[in-house]
């Protein structure tokens, strides 16, 4: 199995006022080069914390991460972030937003002309061409959250890493959105970790789902393969006995851990 | 507030409006119009219901504050409103005369308050907002100056002119330096404490992306913290421009200040009044100038 992302014995210990946290703990899960992985579980259970730790944006307490076979020493664009909350910047319009990350990435080595031609396509890949000159309190949360995705995938990431990326939208456009990423992440193919909370945004979207137990010393308690064929369809996957089998099962490990969690 | 309050008035004029027109539209095509169309007094009536809300209450204010000041001159030797309307008169007829070092114009007295403001205020900007960020960022640097600047602070402004007067021997720059020292706070402060706010979530953008330290500034603090930088700036100004009189006062040479106290001296208490009502509103314009910048660099989140 080849290994793009490895993830290996990995603790996570944060020291509070109120004294040592153990949020992750001997967490091991490898991510293979093109697949989705989500990760799950109840809040509070690290899942965040995990991803920030392939970000680069926090330093493992013990273990080692690699991408593509090299540490993870810090945060970087060959591994892009999609913030909940989208995280743009409010005094750059849409296409700034996207192309601040492009000049960034690309500046070095392309013409402005190419940068603007890719910071254009990145918007047009998540069909927001028509709001590029819009600022972000012009769009509206959904629109906000798909240029947050067009930034990241402009950088053509090595690594798409999604912090529960539809969380805050509400339930039709997140259905519309869950839609549209897989399209994406089809179309560029890129290897991608998702956290969320949503059992069947998991299923619909990952290949496998990385569900993990509560914390405090959460770890990785169980991986669900889910082989369904691609594209799916979310209409057709609700009859469907192989996608209820999975969402069950993931909703059975979730349910047997609710109590720690309450 | 109140300026949206009058933009409401003024969507609801427009939605009359086209009502009307539709209504109008409806009748020309030949169709039955069912609803009755909107009065064509309403829209006169919304004006002046505006009117009513927006511009009688300071009116009412401003005469009731004649009134006050006319009964009080009428029993005091204040000069009334009148009498002072009549002086400010002839003070603003000719505003730029100069009658020696001593008897200048009006006119040349508010430029040269502006002027000793604008220096004294703008070294303290130049000071200042550098200053504010590298508190604001560098967090060893914030714990080494607060101390200091929280003893420097509360200090009365005029108790810096005797400094100023010693070192530099003269008046002019001492009025200056009290204006620097005074304004030079509250946009350390400001900007110290933007930056400390800019949210996590746009350093996670820039940690992300590897911005530059250049591009980090410029795109992402920058951006981020002007908005506090201008109520420092704005806070700043208010402080200037209340300590130019009294620096004036005591350093002497053309301006607000020192004309007042002249006329003290010259017992024209007229001019005092007058005086007053420009430092009032000169102040007042200098505030709303830096509201109106601030409002173009606000960003709705």
């Amino acid at each position: 199995m080849e290994r793009f992302v490895q993830i290996e014995n990995v603790n996570m210990v944060f020291e509070t006022r109120s004294g040592r946290y153990v949020a992750l703990k001997d967490v091991n899960l490898n991510v293979r080069r093109g697949e989705f992985v989500s990760l799950i579980g109840h809040s509070g259970c690290g899942k965040s914390t995990l991803l920030n730790l392939v970000a680069g944006l926090l330093a493992p307490t013990h273990g080692v991460l690699l991408a593509a076979g090299r540490e993870i020493a810090g945060p970087g664009p060959e591994r892009a972030v999609v913030f909940q909350n989208h995280s743009l910047l409010p005094w750059l319009t849409s296409f700034g937003n996207v192309y601040l990350a492009v000049e960034r990435v690309f500046g070095m080595s392309e013409s402005r002309a190419q940068l603007r031609r890719r910071a254009e396509e990145a918007l047009a890949l998540v069909g927001l061409s028509a709001a590029a000159g819009k600022f972000p309190h012009e769009i509206s949360g959904g629109m906000k959250q798909r240029v947050g995705i067009a930034r990241a995938l402009s950088m053509q990431p090595m690594v798409l890493l999604l912090d529960e990326p539809l969380g805050a939208l509400d339930a039709l456009t997140r259905a519309n959105l869950q839609e549209e990423l897989m399209r994406i992440v089809a179309a560029s193919g890129t290897t991608t970790l998702m956290v969320t909370h949503d059992v069947d945004e998991a299923v619909l979207l990952s290949d496998r789902v990385a569900m993990m137990t509560n914390g405090p010393g959460a770890t990785i308690g169980d991986v669900l393969d889910v082989k369904l064929s691609r594209p799916r369809r979310r209409l057709e996957l609700a009859n469907d006995p192989a996608y209820n089998r999975y969402r069950t099962t993931v909703l059975k490990f979730l349910y047997d851990r609710r109590q720690a969690a309450a | 507030m109140s300026r949206r309050r009058i933009q409401r008035e003024f969507m609801s004029v427009v939605a009359m409006k086209k009502e009307n027109a539709q209504a109008a539209a409806g009748a020309s095509a030949g169709t039955i119009a069912v609803s009755a169309p909107a009065p064509p007094v309403s829209r006169a009536r919304a004006l002046v219901q505006a009117m009513q809300r927006e511009v009688l209450p300071p009116v009412m204010g401003a005469a009731l504050f004649i009134l006050l000041w006319a009964l009080v001159s009428a029993t005091t030797e204040l000069p009334s409103p009148l009498k002072t309307w009549q002086s400010a008169l002839q003070v603003f007829s000719d505003p730029f005369y100069q009658k020696g070092p001593n008897d200048q114009g009006i006119g040349w007295n508010i430029l040269r308050s502006l002027a000793r403001v604008g220096m004294g205020f703008g070294a303290a900007a130049l000071v200042g907002i550098p200053l504010g960020f590298l508190l604001g960022y560098v967090g060893f640097l914030n714990r080494m100056f607060t101390p200091i600047i929280s003893v420097l602070r509360p200090v009365s402004p005029l108790a810096w002119l005797p400094i100023g007067l010693y070192v530099f021997k003269q008046a002019q720059p001492a009025a200056i330096w009290v204006i620097f020292i005074s304004s030079l706070w509250p946009m350390v402060l400001n900007t110290a404490a933007g930056v400390t706010q800019v949210p996590h979530d746009y350093l996670n953008v820039a940690r992300v992306l590897k911005l530059s330290p250049w591009k980090l500034f410029s795109r992402i603090l920058l951006p981020a913290v002007l908005p506090y930088v201008l109520t420092g700036v704005r806070l700043s100004i208010g402080v200037a421009w209340l300590v130019i009189v009294a620096a004036e006062m005591l350093t002497g040479g053309v301006g607000l200040g020192f004309w007042i106290w002249d006329e003290w001296n010259n017992l024209n208490v007229e001019h005092i009044i007058i005086a007053i009502f420009v430092v009032g509103f000169v102040g007042l314009a200098l505030e709303q100038a830096i509201l109106l910048m601030a409002r173009r660099f606000r960003y709705e989140r």
